[in-house]
């Protein structure tokens, strides 16, 4: 079952076209990853999504068309945007950034108990509770913006880079949390990476962008075997 | 013994000022307060602050003396009233230019400040009016120096309201919400947060403060459309001294402000005149030499 379609999505900036019409399919429950040179237009597609710029053709999420709708319209449908640089509240401090991903749910009993599973995840994180986000390191960042997605209680949480300037065994430790929520909530993930390697052995379906188009498709194992795609994004 | 007697006579003088300074003060502090909350959510001045004050300062007159109204009930009533205003006019005078310049939304503010001063003058007139204090103006004297109830109001006013927005940015989830809009408006937006109604709340805030504000300065100075003009001058003055950003810092440096006036007025010779250009040198003065003034961020920029 598809929870989230994109067909044929066009987006500019100004005058110039970043998407030249992207289509693409995340199932219900699977984790997609869209891989890419910087310039591809794969943020901008995660942007789309999020209704952070204007496009044209088909959104559809959970069968219900959201293209056009507003950041904050998207965020209410239960899909969380870690975006690029982690969006830190750098200012306000662990929790507050944890308080504000459930800023629009009421049921806070329910929202006690997803605190306390998402510090399961993340068990440095009670600890470091009232200090100020901006304190935290890269690693950290990235695994608070994760958290605070999370207490959205998403049904799709879009990852932009999740690897970025971190070294590589946090990057490891991240993608195994980012897999375990995949497998034990049952949270469909779309993540953009640059770090083929670890993007193409978490996701079941992957996608490639050349300068705003789709290149290549298939099984993240099929194209961990593509010849073109090793060559370009694994260099062996 | 004759200069210990002169000595007893001008310390207790000395406190008298000071303590009369709070009170001032106080007036000062709690447009100061006003200030500071637009300027946390949309870093602008609001120059039409006072303005506002004085506008629904005549409401609240008007349901006094028309309606009938007793005073405790009508104080709420004036805040919530100024609160629906100030949502108001942000939706639907300041959103159109939300995103613009710092310098088109100050103009626009100073448009707003001739806009609320007119509409004043146009329904109430230009006629000096008395507005009730709900405290009476009978001193209480603590080791002989006294201060009125009225005074002593003004001062925990300005206290409370202070505590108040404490406790509702520090421990609401709206005052959460609206921190996290004003300062991280694209990221609150991806946490669903409605960034624009959260800037239009803060000016509603802002406008119930400054209601309180105006209630507290009409007593004292007797309500008419101008009665805020010199308090905002005083209020900048209080809200860059204790630096812009922060309410504590908007309630301190109103105390202070109200202070010194006080002090300088009474002993240096002719300074009653130059009150005026004294809240200005103080402005430049931190300015320049501590821009964050006393409890504010300094405003660093990589460039």
């Amino acid at each position: 079952m598809a929870l989230l379609e994109l067909d044929n999505v066009t987006a500019s900036y100004g005058s110039i076209k970043v998407l030249h019409g992207i289509s693409l399919t995340v199932d219900e429950g699977s984790v997609v990853a869209m891989l890419g040179a910087n310039g591809a237009g794969k943020t901008t597609t995660l942007r789309a999504i999020s209704g952070m710029v204007k496009v044209s053709g088909g959104i559809r999420f959970g069968g219900k068309s959201i293209a056009g709708l507003a950041p904050e319209a998207v965020a209410r449908q239960r899909i969380a945007h870690v975006p690029e640089g982690r969006g830190m509240l750098a200012q306000l401090t662990v929790l507050e950034n944890l308080q504000m991903g459930a800023c629009l749910r009421r049921d806070r009993e329910e929202v006690k108990r997803d605190l306390d599973r998402v510090f399961g995840y993340f068990p440095w994180m009670p600890d470091r509770a009232g200090q100020t986000a901006a304190l935290l390191s890269g690693g950290e960042q990235q695994m608070l913006a994760i958290a605070r997605g999370l207490m959205m209680r998403p049904r799709l949480l879009l990852l932009d880079e999740p690897s970025l300037g971190l070294a590589p065994t946090v990057v490891r430790s991240i993608f195994e949390i980012i897999a375990r929520i995949n497998r034990e909530e049952g949270v469909t993930i779309l993540l953009v990476e640059q770090n083929a390697r670890v993007a193409l052995r978490a996701a079941v379906r992957a996608y490639v962008l050349e300068v705003g188009e789709i290149a290549v498709s298939g099984s993240g194992n099929d194209l961990a075997r593509n010849e073109s795609v090793r060559r370009s994004y694994l260099g062996y | 013994m004759a200069t210990n007697l002169l000595l007893a006579v001008s310390l207790q003088g000395v406190l008298q000022q000071i303590v009369f300074g709070l009170a001032t003060g106080g007036l000062y502090a709690s447009l100061a307060l006003a200030l500071v909350l637009i300027y946390r959510a949309m870093e602008t001045l609001n120059f039409a602050q006072g303005e506002m004050a004085t506008f629904t300062t005549f409401i609240a007159w008007s349901l006094l003396t028309y309606l009938h109204l007793p005073y405790w009930l009508v104080f709420p009533v004036t805040v919530a009233l100024a609160v629906a205003g100030g949502v108001l006019v942000e939706r639907v005078i300041i959103r159109p230019v939300e995103r613009a310049p710092v310098i088109t939304l100050v103009l626009v503010t100073i448009g707003l400040f001739a806009v609320f001063n007119g509409l004043s003058g146009l329904i109430w007139g230009y006629v000096v009016r008395p507005f009730p204090s709900p405290l009476p103006t009978s001193p209480v004297f603590v080791g002989g120096v006294g201060i009125s109830y009225q005074d002593l109001g003004l001062i925990g006013v300005s206290t409370v309201v202070l505590v108040l927005l404490w406790l509702f940015f520090s421990r609401t989830r709206i005052g959460l919400m609206m921190r996290s809009a004003a300062l991280y408006p694209q990221t609150s937006r991806l946490l669903g947060v409605r960034v624009g109604w959260m800037l239009a709340l803060g000016w509603g805030l802002a406008a119930g403060v400054g209601a309180v504000s105006g209630m507290l300065v009409a007593p004292i100075t007797v309500l008419d459309p101008n009665m805020m003009q010199s308090v905002l001058l005083y209020a900048f003055t209080a809200a860059v001294l204790g630096g812009i950003d922060s309410p504590l810092g908007a309630v301190v440096g109103g105390l202070l402000v109200g202070v010194l006036l006080a002090l300088v007025g009474t002993y240096i010779p002719h300074a009653e005149d130059l009150r005026l250009a004294f809240g200005l040198v103080v402005i430049v003065v931190v300015l320049v030499f501590k821009p964050g003034g006393l409890f504010g961020h300094a405003h660093v920029e990589r460039v």
